[in-house]
C-alpha cells in the first residue's frame, strides 16, 4: 500500500475492482431459494416471455403463511407474483441506475470542459510507466499496450490479494484499507478539485474557509459511506467520489493507453466474473456462503436495506427515500443477494427481512434495488470524459458515447434478468461506447460538419 | 420546446425513458451507417471536384433519410415484440404502455437525437466569441438553425406517430407519405440560405403532420375545443 504513488492510491485498486453486475443470489436457507431466484429477476423491457403462473394478489399468499418460524416459506405462487412485481419495477430500477450514471457523467464532462487542469498532461501514474511521447506510431502503440499490461496485472494482483484477505477473514484489514482510501479520496482529491475549480472561475477563497468546507465535506462523507446516513446523501457521495476518481484517471492516463486500458478492463471484467476460477467469482461465492453483506464503500445501491426493527417495508411507490443503509447492522441482516465489495458486482436484490417473523405481506411489498459497483461508474465516466476531452472539442461524440453507454447498461440489466447471476457490467457498455466513440469521431463528424456548413438537415 | 415535451410527458414513466433512449440509439446507428457510406464515397472520389462533392453530399443526405426511416421501421418491429412481452408479463393482461405512446416516445427520441446532433456544436460555438455571418453568410444563421432544428424535432415526433400507425394498420401509403415528407424537408434545406424556401414550407408541413398525427391519435376538433375551454 505504501509503495503506491501518491496520486493514484490504494483506493485505485478497490475502485478498479468494482465493475460488474450481479444479480441476487440466494442465501443459504434453502426455502429462500425459489422465492429468491424469482424475486431477483426484473427487467424493464421485459423481453422474457416467461408467463407468470398466477396473478393473485398478495393477500392470498399472505393468508397462507403465518410463520413464526425463522424462514418465511414462499410458495411457487409467490414466486411468480414476485416476478411480476419485480418486472413492473424493473423499468424503475433501470432508471434508478440511469440517473446516477448520468449525473456522474455530467459532472465529469462539465469539469473537463471547463477546468483546464484535467486536460493538461502533467505526468503519469506509476501504473503506466511507459510514456507516449514517442514519435513513431508503432512505438506508441507498443508503449500503450505495455502500459495496459502493467495496469491490468496490478489490478489482478490486488484483486487476488483482496480475495485472499476475504477468504481468510481479515476483515479488519480490509475495513482499514477501505477507510484509508476513502479518506484519501474524500479529502485530498476534493481539495485538489476544489482548488482547480476555484482557480478556473477566479474565485478567491481563504484557507480557513477552505479547511472548514473540506473538513465538513470529508467527515460527513466518511460517516455516510461507512456507517449510517440518508440514502440520497450516500448516493450523492458515491457519485462524487466516482467522478473524482474518473477525473484523476482522465488526467493521468495517456491517450492511447486509456483506450486500450478501457478495452482490456472490460475483457478482464468479463473473464473475472464469468470464469469459474475467476477471482471475482470466487469472491461472490465466498460471500454467499458466508451470507455476508457487502462493503458499503464500494457499491452503489439504489434502494435501501431494512434496518432491524422495521415493521413495515416501504412500498415501491414511495421510492428509496428515507431509509438508511445500515451497514453496521449488516451482520444481523440476511442479505438475500450477496456480492463482494471488491468484486465488480451489481445486483438486483430485494431487501431482506431482518426480523424473523416478518410477515409475508411485507415481503410482497419490498422495495427492490439494484446495485452497481463504483468501478463501473468510474470507467463509464472515464470513457465519456475522454470523449469530451479529446474528440476535437466535439459534443456529438460525447453525446453518442453517453447514449451508447446507457443502452449498454440497459442491455446488461436485461441480461441480468435473464441469467440471474453475477454479471459484468463493463463489457457491453464499454464496447458500445468505444465503437461509437471511434466511429463518431472519424465518420460522423466530417459528415455532420459538412452538413452544418451548408446548413443542410437530414 | 422539445425538452419541455420530454420533461412533461416522458420523464415520469421509466419505461418511456428507456424507449426514448433506445430510439435515440437507433437514430444514432442509422446516422453512423449513413455517414459511413458517405465517407467511403467521399474517399473514393476526387476531393477537388466541387460539383461532385456537392452531389455526393446530396446523395448522402437522401441516403441518410432513407436509412433513418428504415431504422424507424426496425425500431417499430422491436417495440412490437417488446409489447408482446410486456403484455405477457403484466398482471392484468394489458400492457402498461400502448403502441401509440411508444410511437410518440420513439418519435421524440429520434427527434431529440437528431436535434441534438444538429444543434449542439452550434450552441457550443455560440458561447464563444465571434460574429455571425462575417464572411458574407447570412446573419440569421443561428436563429434559422434553431428554428429548423425545432421544426425537425417536432416533425420526427409526428412522423413517429404516423409511421407507427401506418405499420399497425398496414397502410402503406402512410408510411410512404412519411418518407416522402422527410425527403422533402431535407431537400428543402438545400435551399438554404434562401431561408424563405426552407423554413416556411417546413413549418407548413409540420402543421399538416401535426394535424394528421392528432387525428390519428384519436383527437378531433371537439376534443380540442373542450380542452381549450376547460382550461380557461
Amino acid at each position: 500500500m505504501i509503495t503506491f504513488m501518491n496520486n493514484s492510491d490504494s483506493e485505485e485498486e478497490p475502485c478498479n475492482e468494482r465493475t460488474s453486475l450481479m444479480s441476487a443470489e440466494s442465501p443459504p436457507v434453502p426455502s429462500y431459494q425459489d422465492g429468491l431466484q424469482a424475486s431477483e429477476a426484473g427487467e424493464a423491457q421485459a423481453h422474457r416471455k416467461r408467463r407468470a403462473g398466477s396473478s393473485r394478489g398478495p393477500n392470498n399468499i399472505a393468508g397462507g403463511e403465518t410463520s413464526g418460524s425463522f424462514v418465511p416459506v414462499r410458495e411457487c405462487i409467490l414466486e411468480n407474483e414476485e416476478e411480476e412485481l419485480t418486472l413492473k419495477y424493473g423499468a424503475k430500477h433501470v432508471i434508478m441506475l440511469f440517473v446516477p450514471v448520468t449525473l456522474c457523467m455530467i459532472v465529469v464532462v462539465a469539469t473537463i470542459k471547463s477546468v483546464r487542469f484535467y486536460t493538461e498532461k502533467n505526468g503519469q501514474l506509476i501504473y503506466t510507466p511507459f510514456s507516449e511521447d514517442t514519435p513513431s506510431v508503432g512505438q506508441r502503440l507498443l508503449n500503450s499496450v505495455l502500459n495496459t499490461i502493467v495496469m491490468i496485472s496490478v489490478i489482478i494482483v490486488m484483486t487476488v490479494f483482496l480475495v485472499l484477505l476475504y477468504k481468510y477473514r481479515c476483515y479488519k484489514f480490509i475495513h482499514g484499507w477501505l477507510i484509508l482510501s476513502s479518506l484519501m479520496l474524500l479529502f485530498l482529491f476534493t481539495y485538489i478539485y476544489l482548488g482547480e475549480v476555484l482557480k478556473t472561475y477566479n474565485v478567491a477563497m481563504d484557507y480557513p474557509t477552505l479547511f472548514i468546507v473540506i473538513w465538513n465535506f470529508g467527515a460527513v462523507g466518511m460517516i455516510c459511506i461507512h456507517w449510517k446516513g440518508p440514502l440520497q446523501l450516500q448516493q450523492a457521495y458515491l457519485i462524487m467520489i466516482s467522478a473524482l476518481m474518473a477525473l484523476v484517471f482522465i488526467k493521468y492516463l495517456p491517450e492511447w493507453s486509456a483506450w486500450v486500458i478501457l478495452g482490456a478492463i472490460s475483457i478482464y471484467d468479463l473473464m473475472a466474473v464469468l470464469c469459474p476460477k475467476g477471482p471475482l467469482r470466487m469472491l461472490v461465492e465466498t460471500a454467499q456462503e458466508r451470507n455476508e453483506p457487502i462493503f458499503p464503500a464500494l457499491i452503489y445501491s439504489s434502494a435501501m436495506m431494512w434496518t432491524v426493527g422495521m415493521a413495515k417495508p416501504d412500498t415501491a411507490a414511495r421510492g428509496s427515500s428515507q431509509q438508511t443503509w445500515d451497514a453496521a447492522e449488516d451482520g444481523r441482516e440476511h442479505l438475500r443477494s450477496h456480492s463482494h465489495a471488491e468484486s465488480q458486482m451489481s445486483e438486483m436484490r430485494s431487501p431482506v427481512p431482518t426480523h424473523p417473523v416478518t410477515s409475508l405481506e411485507e415481503l410482497e411489498e419490498e422495495e427492490r434495488g439494484v446495485k452497481l459497483g463504483l468501478g463501473d461508474f468510474i470507467f463509464y465516466s472515464v470513457l465519456v470524459g475522454k470523449a469530451a476531452a479529446t474528440a476535437s472539442g466535439d459534443w456529438n461524440t460525447t453525446l453518442a458515447c453517453f447514449v451508447a453507454i446507457l443502452i449498454g447498461l440497459c442491455l446488461t440489466l436485461l441480461l441480468l434478468a435473464v441469467f440471474k447471476k453475477a454479471l459484468p457490467a463493463l463489457p457491453i457498455s464499454i464496447t458500445f461506447g468505444l465503437i461509437f466513440y471511434f466511429s463518431t469521431d472519424n465518420l460522423v463528424r466530417p459528415f455532420m460538419d459538412t452538413l452544418a456548413s451548408h446548413q443542410l438537415y437530414i | 420546446p422539445a425538452f419541455g415535451l420530454f420533461i412533461f410527458t416522458i420523464a415520469r414513466d421509466p419505461l418511456r425513458i428507456i424507449i426514448l433512449i433506445a430510439g435515440a440509439f437507433f437514430w444514432l446507428v442509422s446516422l453512423l451507417l449513413s455517414s459511413l457510406i458517405w465517407f467511403i464515397a467521399v474517399k473514393a472520389s476526387d476531393p477537388q471536384d466541387e460539383r461532385l462533392q456537392k452531389g455526393l453530399l446530396i446523395f448522402g443526405v437522401m441516403f441518410s433519410v432513407l436509412l433513418q426511416e428504415a431504422f424507424r421501421f426496425l425500431y417499430y418491429k422491436l417495440l412490437r415484440k417488446a409489447i408482446e412481452g410486456l403484455v405477457a408479463l403484466s398482471e392484468d393482461g394489458c400492457s402498461p404502455i400502448s403502441i401509440q405512446q411508444m410511437a410518440y416516445v420513439a418519435g421524440v427520441g429520434f427527434g431529440l437525437m437528431s436535434g441534438a446532433f444538429s444543434m449542439i456544436n452550434l450552441l457550443a460555438d455560440a458561447l464563444g466569441p465571434g460574429t455571425v455571418g462575417i464572411h458574407g453568410d447570412s446573419q440569421l444563421y443561428f436563429l434559422t438553425s434553431a428554428f429548423m432544428t425545432m421544426v425537425l424535432i417536432f416533425l420526427h415526433t409526428f412522423w413517429g406517430i404516423i409511421f407507427f400507425h401506418g405499420c399497425e394498420h398496414r397502410r402503406w401509403w402512410e408510411i410512404a407519405a412519411v418518407i416522402i415528407m422527410h425527403l422533402t424537408v431535407s431537400g428543402l434545406s438545400f435551399c438554404n440560405p434562401l431561408y424563405v424556401g426552407s423554413l416556411v414550407p417546413s413549418y407548413l408541413l409540420m402543421a399538416a403532420a401535426a394535424a394528421w398525427a392528432y387525428l390519428l391519435s384519436g383527437g378531433s376538433a371537439q376534443n380540442l375545443r373542450r380542452f381549450l375551454l376547460c382550461k380557461c
